[in-house]
């Protein structure tokens, strides 16, 4: 029997089987495959051999500062949410030697290192994901500068996302309409269906790439009950967000509360561990750190990821510009929520949830702009008394 | 609002090939300005290559094994080799810059920021605001406004520095004061008996100007608090907000805006500065720990 040929955007689906077979297609292409797999008690990105590295039959438990593994009653490959890991681990890699210099004979000599592209098939990214992944696009390579290590892998990799048909506690993509359906940035996009004794997926490309991989699969062409089914998961899981967010004026909001007494109560509670910024999917900040080795004849600058939660991170001969916990936690929201829009045209926070998840003391970033709104006097909340 | 001078047109903003990747130079002269603080001028190690720059870009040197530190150019926009640095020794790295001597090689990244508007202030009075080593990035407007002296109105440099001992560039200060084109006053925070001129904030140096706050643009550069209090002042004598620029510092990594760390409100010193119309930063000044 001929396959059906496979068109960009078109819906095929095809069983649970298949999953390795897409594994071994993709590999065979040469990637890399990096997804989800269970380390130290989370669901981490890392790299895959096969689907036995997924973490079938697990799901995650998400609350403010709690986050815990438990058992589903199925055998789902993607029935969890997001962990404290993001793509940006692999796209923008957290240490990264720029260059290295040595001394030939009193002259210094530097040598730039050339930017490794690993091509990496990212299996399991989900909408929120997606949406940071563009938003990272947006700084490292259509600003002024461009990032080359960035762009290299950016443009190697293959992306394979998956639908959300399980929300967690803390996330809130609906209110920052980032999900939970992938619409776009994807090269196959995969909705787990189970359904009884039936297990499958409903695949869709998003590139020729895409649909060249997904016409290597035995599938079948998609039934309009199926289709349904995996639309009603979606719009059952869009129901069910363990977190909203108004984003109503939430720029101008920010902006004109940078006096707040809210901030002094963050930052009884704000340990600046920085927990927020290294798992936050769209977090920058870098660092430079040079080092020489003991012969004082090497020397090598190596680009780390920051977090404007340090003292360093602000220190200027002198001090340090934002010295108070306060002023820290109030930059890093104000930067997510309106700066960023100044600078790249869009909002820095996706609703993925992990800066409410990972924090160690649980301070959640929704409820702070509750009360931030809460607290508000504007002239328009004025008027309004 | 309409910005009448644009501070972005900087020239050789773009020709950054590899922006995080230093070049060498090696140091041609070392000249030491004042107690802390001291000039080097550089050229590159390879002999070949220009670099342009606009005044009030900043270049991040790179002392090797020791670090990198973001230091504005003090050298002439219209002759800009040999590269001109005047540094205060503060940090790690401006501390092991002011042991190089001549010869040795330091690397250059840049250069980078947001230029004084000296090209669109022709035809207007140019009012020059200097506070300790702020005078370091307005030097670069000096040179370029009296290379092309005929093309600007009046001409004011008015400098504040701690003590007498911490003035920069005496021997040019003397030279400028003495011309008739150009008028300059200098005020000290405290001095000995010795010392003869103005004692007092910069401020101070203001209150006597006329000022033809239509026809002027000033450039400032020094500490925040400063900065404010000048503004202040010409915004009293009914400047537009328009016609101020100010020069921010921030810590700085990269250089091309991709830290995160000089982020200053909704912008980046080291891209949408140093140079800023003070619109852009009057709100932000009058914050702390922004």
């Amino acid at each position: 029997m001929l396959e059906p040929v496979v068109e960009i955007e078109q819906q095929v689906t095809f069983k649970q089987e298949q999953l390795q077979t897409l594994f071994t297609v993709l590999q065979k292409r040469g990637y890399q495959l990096v997804g989800p797999t269970i380390r130290d008690g989370a669901i981490t990105y890392d790299e895959l051999n096969s689907t036995a590295d997924l973490p079938v039959g697990w799901t995650d438990e998400q609350e403010a500062g709690y986050y815990r593994l438990a058992r589903r009653k199925d055998a789902a490959y993607f029935g969890y949410v997001v962990g404290p890991h993001s793509w940006k681990k692999f796209l923008y890699p957290p240490v990264l030697s720029l260059w290295k210099a040595n001394l030939q004979k009193g002259e210094v000599i530097v040598a730039p290192q050339a930017a490794q592209a690993p091509k990496y098939a990212l299996i399991g990214v989900r909408s929120c994901e997606l949406h940071a992944i563009a938003i990272q696009d947006k700084i490292f390579l259509q600003g002024e500068y461009t990032d080359p290590v960035y762009k290299a892998r950016r443009e190697n990799a293959f992306i394979v996302a998956v639908n959300c048909v399980t929300t967690g506690g803390t996330c809130f993509c609906v209110s920052m309409k980032t999900g939970p359906k992938a619409t776009s940035g994807f090269d196959l996009a995969l909705t787990e269906v189970i359904d009884g004794k039936r297990h499958y997926f409903v695949a869709e490309s998003g590139s020729k790439q895409g649909a060249e991989v997904l016409a290597e699969l035995t599938k079948q062409q998609v039934t309009a009950e199926e289709q349904q089914a995996a639309k009603d998961l979606m719009e059952k899981a869009a129901k069910k967000m363990g977190r909203q967010l108004d984003t109503t004026g939430i720029y101008e909001l920010l902006y004109r509360n940078v006096e707040c007494a809210r901030w002094e109560d963050i930052a009884g509670r704000c340990l600046t561990c920085t927990n927020c910024t290294m798992v936050c999917p769209t977090c920058f900040c870098m660092t430079v750190l040079d080092t020489t080795d003991l012969t004082g004849q090497n020397a090598e600058r190596k680009r780390h990821w920051d977090s404007c939660f340090t003292l360093d991170f602000s220190y200027i001969h002198g001090g340090s510009i934002r010295n108070s916990p306060k002023s820290r936690y109030r930059q890093w929201m104000t930067h997510k929520l309106a700066a960023w829009q100044d600078q790249f045209g869009t909002s820095g926070c996706v609703g993925c949830g992990r800066c409410i998840t990972w924090c160690p003391v649980g301070i959640d970033i929704t409820e702070e702009a509750r009360a931030i709104r809460a607290g508000d006097k504007s002239d328009k909340a004025t008027k309004a008394i | 609002m309409e910005h009448v001078f644009d501070s972005k047109a900087a020239p050789g903003r773009r020709a950054v090939l590899s922006p995080m990747v230093p070049e060498i130079f090696r140091v041609e002269k070392y000249r030491k300005e004042t107690l802390d603080t001291y000039t080097l001028e550089l050229k590159p190690a390879s002999g070949t290559g220009e670099h342009r720059f606009g005044a009030g870009q900043f270049n991040m040197l790179y002392k090797f094994g020791v670090g990198e530190a973001a230091i504005s150019i003090s050298g002439d926009p219209t002759s800009p080799n040999p590269l001109i640095h005047t540094i205060r020794a503060v940090g790690t790295a401006t501390k092991a810059m002011a042991k190089l001597k001549v010869g040795d090689t330091i690397g250059v990244r840049g250069p980078f920021g947001s230029c004084w508007p000296v090209e669109a202030a022709k035809g207007n009075d140019v009012l020059i605001i200097a506070g300790g080593i702020g005078l370091a990035p307005l030097r670069p407007v000096i040179y370029q406004v009296l290379a092309e002296r005929r093309k600007y109105g009046k001409v004011f440099l008015l400098y504040g520095t701690r003590t007498p001992e911490d003035m920069l560039y005496r021997a040019e200060l003397e030279k400028w004061r003495a011309r008739f084109d150009m008028e300059v006053h200098v005020t000290v925070d405290r001095a000995s008996s010795e010392w003869h001129g103005n004692v007092g904030v910069v401020t101070t140096l203001l209150k006597k100007l006329v000022l033809d706050p239509d026809n002027t643009v000033a450039m400032i550069c020094g500490p925040e608090i400063m900065m404010r209090f000048v503004a202040m002042d010409l915004i009293k004598k009914e400047m537009t907000l328009d016609r101020i620029y100010v020069s921010m510092e921030r810590n700085m990594k990269c250089g091309i805006g991709l830290c995160g760390h000089c982020q200053y409100g909704p912008t980046f010193i080291c891209k949408d500065g140093p140079v800023y119309t003070y619109d852009q930063v009057i709100e932000l000044l009058a914050r702390r720990e922004i």
